[in-house]
């Protein structure tokens, strides 16, 4: 049984006169416990929306339609109450977000902001819950904790805060940890030195982390299972090396050719995904990909790609995907609408053994 | 013509930004010092690249040499002519062969322009194309270059996509024919797949034109990607140049090293080998920039002699340059990393901290 099991999820933000956004449009992932999770998209592809979605964060205005389930340990977090969610957010589910500047209270001093979890939650007091906090502020890496407690977020440096920030979400040893964007705001080697915290903090305590990001190096080091997000669907899923080592969707293929690499060459010319996010078919009509994609046949235009299920934990929603290198390359006209087929078609090709030249394919 | 190879020179060049202080009359209390004595030079039709992380002065460097922050000292020579030295009107002429390309697109283009407004704007400056029929004739070759429609000329920057914009940005440099375009963060704010393609069309440019680039970005896999030599500011000063693949190959400078380690690689087997080098702390301000080496309070390899009292300067080893007095002795093993502890440093330093840096970052600030 997974630790948080999201099914369909939608996010529907409706306006008068105007079309309604499908921000997030039938989302679902797993997350097992101690395991590391990565959504990963372009802008707008639905990925912060889905993790405010399942914290209950989302601003409560007309028009705003949540539908889904996102079952955490038994219970659908969808159908709480505000009490019961205020409850379990912070103690068994904690959140990280991109700015810490702006996640952080201007005017309150950071002890009083770590101490405020620790009474919430697990009825600390006085000097027992400042005792407590610093402690938390030495385990994240803030040198002399104490001083620092005293003192305001402008009087932190960017990396600093972010550590405070991520004292406050382990402040409860939650079991989930939602990380977004956590090091988007950061100069890479203060990136690498809050990524490293990270993947510390998931070690020793056995919290499971969904890590949302834009940065598919970033995922590539610390997640074990990847969705990969469009347009507000979940286009591929898969372990960590075959997604890399064999992209199956087109615009998983897209992504990994379009990055310039740190180990490629002088000159060596990326293949970037034609047009831009914007030019998308609305999921009914299509793949929503299709318009930008170079493996477009016939029948990506219609009705909705299936989701195909795969061997190995992997699936992906495309009915002409790439083909794993080693391998024939599959008909571009075979029909694969259902399911099974393509399933059983996959089944014979050890993703792990294909060679880095095809990443590129 | 004076046909030397290098069309940009630049020595010693220094920035420094006043900070000031009071409440009637302003007091200069100290400088930030954000570009302290730099020398690069870029050959004709070539790539520079520079990198750094922010704080580091890159930027202000990139404005430097077009003058559009007046340097406080050094030289830019722009194909043999000091552009410090230069009048204004001299200046502005020579800023026909000079251009830039800014990072966000949204903001460095003038909401209320057309495309077509915004592309002849800098021919009728520079009197370029005599007849209407002429500068027509200019631009639509400017929109094939940069791949963009004849119908954009008659739209608004808020009409296109991020991407987009940024060609209009770059058909806004491109459209005087310049030779050296100084490119800061010009992907930065792009989606990936959007990246690529500006880095593509970039890279294709400079084929067909023999532009020659100064690219500045915090990216380093974006400037290895497109530089031939490659830069490294620490700062306000260069501690590294290299070719970008030497670079890759044998980082010399102890930053450059820890840089490279932490820029992360979209290929698990590479992430899961790699050695890091995790550096404590945090940049120094430039306000009060450590002595002696900058990097010596988070450098692993910081030596207790030399490194806290005398700055390194840019010397030749191997095929690259370096600024650090134990480059060799580090390359060869001799030198072992040790553990750092982080120094608290302040967004805005105590003590003899700034009251206001007025370091320009938009386009069009001047101090």
């Amino acid at each position: 049984m997974a630790l948080l099991e999201v099914d369909d999820l939608s996010v529907t933000f409706a306006r008068r006169g105007q079309r309604t956004v499908h921000a997030v449009d039938g989302v679902s992932f797993s997350v097992d416990a101690g395991e590391v999770v990565g959504l990963v998209g372009e802008s707008g592809c639905g990925k912060s929306v889905t993790s405010l979605a399942i914290m209950g964060l989302l601003p409560k205005q007309p028009g705003l339609r949540v539908g889904g389930k996102a079952v955490f340990d038994g219970t659908d977090l969808l159908q709480l109450d505000d009490r019961s969610r205020r409850d379990i957010r912070g103690r068994d589910i904690a959140m990280i977000f991109q700015d810490p500047l702006s996640s952080l209270n201007p005017v309150i001093p950071i002890g009083l902001q770590v101490t405020e979890v620790l009474t919430r939650h697990r009825g600390m007091k006085g000097e027992a819950a400042a005792k407590e906090a610093a402690e938390l502020l030495d385990r994240v890496g803030i040198p002399d904790p104490r001083r620092r407690l005293k003192e305001y977020p402008h009087q932190l440096s960017g990396g600093m805060r972010q550590r405070a920030l991520i004292a406050m979400a382990v402040a409860c040893r939650p079991r989930l940890l939602i990380a977004d964007e956590p090091t988007t705001a950061l100069d890479v080697t203060i990136q690498a030195q809050i990524l490293e915290l990270l993947k510390e903090l998931v070690r020793d305590s056995g919290t499971a982390l969904v890590m949302i990001t834009h940065d598919l190096g970033v995922v590539a080091g610390m997640c074990d299972t990847i969705n990969v997000l469009y347009a507000g669907r979940v286009v591929e899923t898969a372990r960590r090396r075959p997604l890399f080592a064999a992209p199956r969707h087109p615009y998983t293929v897209g992504l990994l050719g379009s990055i310039p690499r740190l180990d490629s060459g002088r000159g060596e010319r990326l293949t970037p995904i034609p047009g831009s996010v914007r030019d998308l078919l609305p999921w009914p009509d299509g793949c929503a990909f299709a318009p930008r994609c170079t493996r477009r046949v016939d029948d990506c235009v219609g009705a909705p790609p299936e989701l195909v299920l795969a061997h190995d934990d992997r699936s992906y929603r495309c009915v002409n995907p790439a083909p794993v290198p080693g391998r024939e390359p599959d008909s571009a006209f075979a029909p694969q609408t259902g399911a099974v087929a393509a399933g059983a078609s996959d089944a014979a090709a050890p993703a792990e053994a294909a060679s880095r030249e095809e990443e590129s394919a | 013509m004076t046909g030397s190879e290098n069309l940009v020179e630049v020595r010693d060049l220094k920035v420094h930004f006043p900070i000031k202080r009071g409440v009637v009359f302003d007091k200069v209390v100290g400088h930030v010092k954000a570009v302290d004595g730099v020398d690069l030079s870029i050959p004709r039709g070539r790539t520079y690249g520079l990198v750094g992380e922010s704080g580091c002065g890159k930027s202000t460097l990139g404005r430097a040499l077009l003058q559009l922050t007046p340097p406080t000292g050094g030289e830019v020579r722009f194909d043999g002519v000091d552009l410090t030295r230069l009048s204004a009107g001299r200046l502005r002429s020579m800023r026909r062969r000079m251009q830039m390309i800014f990072q966000d697109p949204m903001s460095s283009l003038d909401p209320r322009q057309n495309v077509e407004s915004i592309l002849t704007e800098g021919l009728q400056a520079h009197g370029i194309g005599g007849s209407r029929d002429e500068r027509r004739r200019i631009i639509g070759e400017t929109l094939d270059a940069v791949g963009l429609p004849r119908w954009a000329l008659s739209r608004y920057p808020h009409e296109f996509s991020g991407g987009q914009r940024q060609r209009i940005g770059i058909a806004r440099a491109l459209v005087l024919g310049p030779e050296l375009i100084v490119a800061d963060e010009p992907v930065s704010a792009l989606d990936v797949s959007i990246q690529a393609q500006v880095v593509n069309l970039l890279d294709e440019l400079q084929e067909r034109l023999g532009l020659t680039y100064l690219v500045i970005a915090h990216d380093l896999a974006v400037v290895r990607h497109i530089s031939d030599v490659v830069g490294v500011m620490y700062l306000g000063a260069l501690v590294e140049e290299a070719s970008g693949d030497q670079l890759y190959r044998e980082p010399m400078h102890p930053y450059t090293r820890a840089l490279m380690s932490a820029v992360p690689v979209p290929d698990p087997d590479v992430e899961d080998q790699r050695e890091r080098i995790l550096l404590s702390g945090d940049l120094p301000s430039p306000a009060n920039p450590p002595s002696g080496c900058r990097f010596h309070t988070r450098c692993p390899w910081a030596q207790p002699t030399r490194c806290a009292d005398e700055r390194p300067v840019l010397r030749q080893i191997g095929g690259s340059k370096v600024a650090c007095h134990f480059a060799e002795r580090i390359a060869s093993g001799e030198l072992r990393p040790h553990r750092v502890t982080a120094e608290v440093v302040r967004p805005a330093d105590e003590g003899d901290a700034p009251g206001v840096v007025s370091a320009p970052s938009e386009p069009g600030s001047y101090v």
